[in-house]
């Protein structure tokens, strides 16, 4: 096994170790799934087969069971994304003032399709339901906070500009 | 923290509490509110924050409490700020960029003269 | 202040002389279209010139504005920090208006803004804005005032006194009574009256019950729940305790959407206040009532706002509806009794309980009481959030509050209750907003989402847009959503594409009704009215694009071209230049032309031109 893939498990096993922890505290509280998912999908970024079976394994319920939610829910993905992910809202507001324009300007800019990851891994993009900042339509936001109001296809490379690193 | 279990204690928070928020007999000189929802966040208040904060400490002005409250509606002049000096009526201000929150620190707060053309509305919301 | 301070501010003030002089610092004159056609411009130049005869110039500065809004009366004036309005201006009257106003203080009467409905002089420009006035703020009346990381404040504006009489001086029943008295009914959509609910949980024996607030604001468009758990988190935990107690429950859950990072930050935070200051967990304010709360994340599925599916999904299953009844208040949670109520009607309830159900019943309509939060976004001037009486006029809404359409365009219809409802066209603008109203015309109240529509807006294309998202959002439970959906975006689709066919129109409204009838949950109940509604009102933009291949919005890209015409293209390059796939061609001064075969039609040209020379034909 070469020495990179070791890290990658080393890193592994503490995320599965802080999974375990999160599972044993929330064992108690009845129907826990979902929380225990958001927690997992948090920590590794995506929610594979290994993970889903290691959460089943868990919580003492069939695999089946977590595939059904994983895949009923938007939120979660089977499918690894970019360290920022560009999500670009097409609820009705944004639709209305074209965020449809921004999304294929950004499609341009980084050479992906919508879930996919740019070579580099560093930026994915995904299309989402209403943010609820219609009033800043349209709006894109980037990572879990990073709101960006009344986005024009023009602004997209500076708005990218800052996550190239 | 006192456990409230009575009117009357409940009635002694309030009081107290309510001396700040209208800026009343307090020991500072005034207070900058910026609105930190969503929607203010989009439209950039997070800097304008930061701006106002930055210029309040390099003018060394340390009698101004600076607080986030939610979205007051107006979304369309966001970000929107605040200034209530004691005993006056407060003055609501939007499209605060970065630089407008700098110009409101110092003619406002340093002068004590409104930015007229950034206001949006005189009183209570 | 330091001393150095002071030097750098004295600096930039203008002489000490002509300050005194000057009441005026700023002069707003309105640069919209309305004003500049009757005449801005030439008021620009004489105001200028007025000001430098009485060495002005530097003191007062001049901006021109955007659209006031008020276009009727231009061109427009605003002088600040006064904020007199002056109206119906011509190039002699600056003489005046420098002469008196600014430099002697006093107010030329004469040209004064009048109210056009009151017919009331206006001298302040701001302090009696209509976005403000029309409004009454109960469920909202934090937001925006407080800080909502701090309970002290909520406390400061009468927070946790409506618990504290609950606790301390009514009944369990007294409460319900209460509520019943209000009128209030549930701000979610259906409008279900609330204290007919809480009744109704109480009753069902059962010594474990649950409340639940739904915070899973899926319409797209509307955001005033995410706004009052932001700006105002008490308002809902202090309802949810007084609903605990009514009801006879001992927990409960608030179930949010995961999108919405920063209103389950402050919940969080609300909770943990609450419960240092002995407001929340267990004997509340020593009355020993215990009333805790757990806050479940949404995973983005929209029928989870659906509240039987919500209760799936609190319980950490697939957020599939479930057939009623039972009912959540005979079998909810864990199958137990449980109250369900949407956020903005929680925030509502405290201020009843202190100031009675007779203050509330003064508000609103006969059958519709108290107040509505409605979000305003799309093509509206003022975006944002209002609180209105439930009763007022869509007209008040759009042109008073929302400040009318943006760029001199009309407006075309409005969007209310999402997806699950309709459009409202111009023709229903002086109709009342309430519950029983709404339904009369196809639309419903719904969360309280108002997405407007210019000219610019494609009925058939918006149509398209919500199915797609009840397409999406579809659980698959039952086959007439999950599969009479999909068949029908395929007509929209086939129809925008320029190849719908004579029938489809009929096809889609029976299709429509057959989903209606047979589908087990209000989502899938409700998503084909945005289609039946656009073509009640809009038949002839269908008839339009099946018949003569035609979008008369210019929306639908493969009914329209882009155009340039030769008579105004300057040869400036800008077009050729921002095309994303080179399909404009021309060489420098030259006139220019876009190549249909290769244009994807995403208007770039049309954005960068400065000489108006490129447009949209239809049909092709």
């Amino acid at each position: 096994m070469s020495l990179e893939q070791c890290t990658v498990c080393a890193r592994h096993e503490t995320l599965y170790q802080e999974l375990d922890a999160f599972i044993e505290k929330n064992r108690h509280r009845p129907g826990a799934l979902i929380e225990v998912l958001h927690k997992a999908q948090s920590l590794f970024g995506f929610l594979p087969a290994e993970v889903q079976a290691f959460i089943a394994k868990q919580l003492g319920i069939p695999e089946s069971t977590v595939f059904g939610v994983v895949t009923f829910y938007h939120y979660f993905t089977m499918k690894p994304r970019g360290q920022n992910q560009v999500k670009v809202c097409l609820g009705t507001a944004c639709y209305v003032k074209g965020a449809d324009r921004v999304l294929e300007r950004l499609k341009e800019e980084l050479k992906v399709g919508i879930e996919e990851v740019t070579q580099d891994g560093r930026f994915s993009i995904h299309e989402v339901r209403c943010l609820g900042a219609c009033s800043m339509a349209p709006v894109v936001l980037i990572g879990e906070k990073d709101f960006f109001g009344r986005v024009t296809p023009d602004e997209v490379p500076k708005i990218l500009k800052k996550y190239r690193g | 923290m006192a456990k409230v279990k009575s009117l009357e204690e409940l009635m002694k928070i309030k009081e107290k509490s309510l001396k700040d928020l209208q800026m009343r007999d307090t020991e500072k000189k005034g207070k900058i509110v910026v609105a930190m929802g969503t929607c203010g966040i989009a439209a950039g208040a997070k800097d304008t924050l930061q701006a106002i904060v930055r210029e309040l400490a390099d003018n060394k002005v340390d009698d101004m409490s600076v607080v986030q409250s939610g979205c007051m509606g107006l979304c369309e002049v966001e970000p929107t700020v605040e200034v209530h000096m004691e005993g006056q009526a407060p003055i609501i201000y939007g499209h605060v960029t970065p630089e407008q929150a700098r110009r409101i620190v110092q003619q406002h707060i340093l002068s004590g003269k409104v930015v007229s053309d950034l206001m949006v509305k005189k009183g209570e919301i | 202040m330091s001393a150095t301070d002071k030097t750098s501010i004295a600096s930039e003030a203008p002489a000490p002389r002509v300050e005194a002089r000057a009441a005026t610092n700023t002069i707003l004159l309105c640069a919209g279209g309305a004003c500049i056609s009757s005449g801005e411009e030439s008021c620009l130049q004489a105001l200028r010139a007025t000001l430098e005869k009485y060495a002005l110039q530097d003191v007062v500065k001049v901006v021109e504005t955007g659209c006031m809004g008020m276009c009727d009366a231009g061109p427009l004036m605003i002088l600040y920090p006064e904020g007199v309005f002056y109206q119906k201006l011509k190039p002699s009257d600056m003489e005046q208006i420098v002469s008196e106003h600014l430099l002697k203080g006093r107010i030329v009467e004469s040209k004064l803004f009048v109210d056009p409905s009151t017919k009331v002089k206006i001298t302040s420009a701001y302090d009696d804005h209509p976005f403000f006035t029309k409004q009454v703020k109960i469920a909202t009346r934090n937001m925006g005032v407080i800080d909502p990381m701090s309970i002290e404040e909520y406390i400061a504006r009468d927070g946790y006194f409506a618990l504290r009489k609950v606790l301390q001086e009514m009944t369990p029943e007294q409460v319900i009574d209460t509520l019943k008295k209000s009128g209030l009914r549930g701000r979610g959509g259906a409008g279900f009256p609330t204290g007919l609910k809480w009744e109704l949980t109480r009753k069902v024996p059962g010594k474990e019950k649950f409340v639940l607030c739904n915070a899973d604001e899926g319409d797209p468009g509307a955001f005033m729940d995410r706004s009052i758990l932001e700006g105002d988190p008490h308002s809902v935990l202090e309802a949810m305790a007084i609903a605990g107690y009514a009801v006879g429950a001992q927990k409960g859950y608030v179930y949010i959407r995961a999108e919405y990072p920063l209103a389950i930050e402050r919940l969080t935070e609300g909770i943990k206040q609450a419960k240092e200051y002995g407001l929340f967990g267990e004997n509340i304010m020593g009355s020993g009532f215990s009333f805790d709360l757990e806050i479940r994340m949404g995973a983005g599925a929209f029928v989870c706002g659906e509240e039987t599916a919500l209760i799936e999904s609190v319980e950490g299953k697939r957020g599939q509806p479930r057939v009623k009844p039972p009912f959540p208040a005979q079998k909810g949670v864990w199958n137990k009794p449980t109250l369900n109520n949407n956020v903005e009607t929680y925030a509502n309830i405290p201020p009843i309980i202190l100031n009675g159900p007779e203050w509330f019943t003064r508000i609103g309509t006969e059958k519709s009481k108290g107040t509505k939060v409605f979000c305003l976004a799309g093509k509206i001037k003022n975006t944002g959030l209002v609180e209105v009486p439930i009763g007022i006029t869509l007209r008040e809404v759009v042109y008073d509050i929302g400040g009318g359409i943006p760029n001199n365009k009309s407006f075309k219809a409005v969007q209310t209750g999402g997806p699950s409802g309709g459009c409202i066209p111009a023709e229903h603008l002086d109709m009342p907003i309430d519950y029983e109203t709404l339904k009369t015309i196809g639309t419903m109240m719904g969360s309280g989402g108002m997405v407007f529509m210019d000219e610019d807006t494609c009925m058939v294309d918006v149509a398209k847009f919500f199915l797609q998202f009840s397409v999406d959002e579809s659980c698959g439970k039952c086959t007439p959503c999950r599969e009479g959906n999909r068949v029908m975006y395929e007509i929209l689709e086939r129809i925008t594409n320029g190849e719908g066919e004579e029938g489809d129109i009929e096809r889609l409204e029976t299709l429509g009704q057959s989903i209606i009838d047979s589908s087990l949950c209000g989502l899938g109940q409700t998503s084909p009215q945005p289609v039946l509604s656009t073509i009640r009102f809009f038949r002839d933009e269908y008839e339009a694009h099946i018949r003569e291949k035609r979008c008369p919005a210019k929306v639908c890209r493969s009914l329209i071209r882009y155009h340039i015409d030769e008579s105004k293209c300057v040869g400036c390059t800008a077009c050729a230049r921002v095309c994303p796939v080179a399909a404009i061609s021309g060489s420098l001064r030259k006139p220019h032309r876009i190549d249909p075969e290769i244009c994807t039609r995403c208007g770039s040209c049309i954005e960068v031109c400065r000489f108006g020379a490129i447009s949209k034909i239809t049909p092709i």
